[in-house]
């Protein structure tokens, strides 16, 4: 407990205090307790539950092993790594510049009504169920995409630069690039949300020295608001990276599953969130079980360590404008 | 000396012999969003090289009306600005004015220190001409040093000019925002309550600075405190409610003030 919240306390007349005091002390540090406990207790059954699979491959072959094979009993995580990063960041390159511009739009250019109507939208967009956004992705957008973008792309790769080909794949319905579109979609509103936040935050003086120095509007972005928003933004991005590489069922049910390395960009593909949420109910053998324990216990650890990462350059963002 | 009569919309007619006209307004009115006036019908004269304080009590218009001399008012789109206000005879709200140049001609220093704090020293004093496409290092460098010697901060910043603003003191932040006023070079130059966030010492600095300036540069300051305005002006100019009660050489108003409002303000009948 603080000393803001002890003097407080000790400024109540005395009936106030006493057991009441101690009751609310107690169930609130009962109740932070118990959530900072389940979390760690979650961490240490999914890693005793792995356990097999760390044992049989090693914590590291098993992150670097490319064969994913139940049947054989061999299991690497590495073609799941691969496509949860490589997904992720192609999300965020492409969601972070528009959803950037979106939040400078409303937030500096826009009329009010305006910026309210795109900010609403936008929350909106954040709102719908990631299974209802691939549900439509399923039945119309992979298909569109598939025959209207992805099959002459690679006809015309065919006959002109067959190199280009192989690396693009034959197109299947679901594949990583439709995958990565939905999921750069699903992260928009984020990136947009926290950005904002960010740009919110720049006071009204910054902007004000900014101007009086004889500054356009769009130099008061650029000198003044963009710098001062900056790390905020950056955290705002890497908050959004967090929730793209945990993020399930729009992929699960758009990358076309394939356990098998190289990918293509046209062809199936896997993260580690889409390779659980396929592979839990079939999972009778026991290493086959461990091993998605194990897939589960990494990508804990890396969505973990990028929130750190975020909170440590968001305390770095306060305790550096000397603000509180 | 002799005095005006504000209420002929001539201010500047009758400034002391031998100083001339630099700024004027002539029935300048502001009025916010929320209907209420923050000035009504100002005519008011500043002149050159000279020091102007506005004085007042709290909420009578003196921010209202030093913003309007560099139109910062445009930035809220329901604040409207009525009358003249002229810099050199030019009427600054003439339609065909662009308020970027305004503000490049009228410098701003404001009562909080507003350095950027992800700039360094150098880069907080060039901001306004890197804006104006002096991108040359030599001619950065020359008016870096000019303008911090102007502000009477050199000494204490010239081995750590790439650390960041937001790293002095307080009274230091202010003198660099005033240098990064200074390094534009512009004619007029106004403060909002400089000091009032600052410490005596720094105060003192600020005013001594003031008087420096002031051989370079127009300045218009606002002040809550009487006796900073006493010390560093030679025109002092009374708002009460909006409206402009007296412009007077200060000494005069100070020994002999010719409104009754200002003689009570004064001697501290209110505040
Ligand atoms: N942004 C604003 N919106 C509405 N009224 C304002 C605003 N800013 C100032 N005012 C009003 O205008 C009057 C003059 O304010 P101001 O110029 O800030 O006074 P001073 O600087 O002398 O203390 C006050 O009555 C104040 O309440
Ligand atoms: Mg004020």
């Amino acid at each position: 407990m603080g000393p803001a919240q002890k003097s407080a306390a000790a400024a109540l007349p005395r009936a106030f205090r006493g057991p009441g005091d101690r009751v609310f002390k107690y169930a609130i540090v009962g109740l932070s307790s118990a959530v900072v406990a389940l979390a760690l207790v979650m961490a240490v059954v999914i890693y005793i539950e792995a356990r097999p699979t760390f044992k049989a491959f090693g914590y590291l072959s098993f992150l670097t092993e490319t064969t994913w094979d139940p049947v054989k009993s061999i299991h690497g995580a590495l073609p799941f790594i691969i496509g949860t990063f490589v997904t992720s960041f192609a999300a965020l390159a492409l969601a972070a510049i528009p959803a950037i511009a979106v939040a400078i739009f409303t937030s500096e250019y826009a009329p009010k009504w305006l910026a309210a109507v795109i900010n609403y939208t936008v929350d909106l967009l954040a709102a719908i169920p990631s299974v209802v956004v691939g549900l439509w992705a399923i039945f119309n957008f992979a298909p569109l995409m598939r025959d209207a973008v992805y099959m002459p792309i690679y006809l015309w790769a065919e006959a002109s630069a067959p190199w280009l080909a192989t690396m693009l794949g034959a197109p299947s319905t679901f594949n990583m690039t439709t995958g990565t579109i939905v999921l750069a979609l699903m992260i928009v509103p984020y990136t947009v949300a926290l950005s904002r936040d960010a740009i919110g935050q720049v006071p009204r003086d910054q902007r004000e020295a900014m101007w009086a120095l004889g500054a356009t509007k769009w130099e008061v972005i650029r000198q003044a608001v963009i710098p001062y928003a900056r790390t905020g933004i950056a955290a705002g991005v890497l908050l959004s990276l967090a929730r793209a590489l945990g993020e399930t069922m729009a992929l699960a049910m758009l990358i076309g599953n394939s356990n098998r390395l190289p990918f293509t960009l046209f062809g199936p593909a896997a993260t580690m969130p889409s390779l659980i949420i396929n592979e839990f109910r079939e999972a009778v053998e026991p290493l086959h079980y461990s091993s998605i324990m194990a897939v589960g216990f990494y990508l804990f650890i890396i969505t973990i360590g990028i929130n750190l990462v975020t909170s440590f350059v968001q305390r770095k963002l306060y305790m550096g404008r000397g603000m509180v | 000396m002799d005095t005006i009569n504000v209420k002929d919309k001539d201010a500047g007619a009758t400034l002391a012999a031998g100083d001339e006209l630099r700024m004027e307004t002539v029935g300048l009115s502001v009025r916010y969003g929320t209907g209420n006036y923050g000035i009504r019908d100002v005519s008011m004269a500043v002149a050159d090289k000279r020091v102007t304080a506005l004085i007042g009590p709290s909420g009578c218009g003196k921010s209202t009306f030093l913003r309007s001399l560099n139109r910062m008012h445009d930035l809220a789109p329901d604040i409207t600005v009525t009358g003249q206000a002229f810099l050199d005879g030019e009427d600054l709200y003439a339609p065909d004015m662009d308020a970027v140049l305004v503000r490049r001609r009228v410098g701003m220093v404001f009562q909080k220190p507003t350095p950027f704090p992800t700039k360094s020293i150098y880069e907080n004093v060039c901001a306004g001409l890197r804006l104006v496409g002096v991108n040359k290092k030599a001619t950065l460098d020359e008016a870096v040093e000019r303008s911090l010697r102007g502000a009477a901060l050199w000494d204490e910043v010239k081995d750590r000019l790439k650390t960041p603003g937001g790293s002095l003191s307080g009274g230091q932040q202010q003198r660099l925002c005033i240098a990064r006023a200074l390094a534009v070079e512009p004619e007029v130059l106004l403060m909002d309550e400089p000091t009032s966030s600052l410490d005596p010492n720094a105060t003192i600095r600020i005013e001594q600075l003031i008087h420096e300036l002031k051989e370079q540069v127009t300045i218009v300051i606002v002040t809550h405190n009487m006796h900073q305005a006493a010390r560093v002006s030679d025109y002092t100019a009374f708002f009460y409610v909006g409206e402009l009660v007296e412009l007077s050489a200060t000494k005069e108003m100070f020994l002999k003030p010719r409104e009754k409002k200002t003689e009570e303000y004064l001697t501290g009948f209110f505040s």
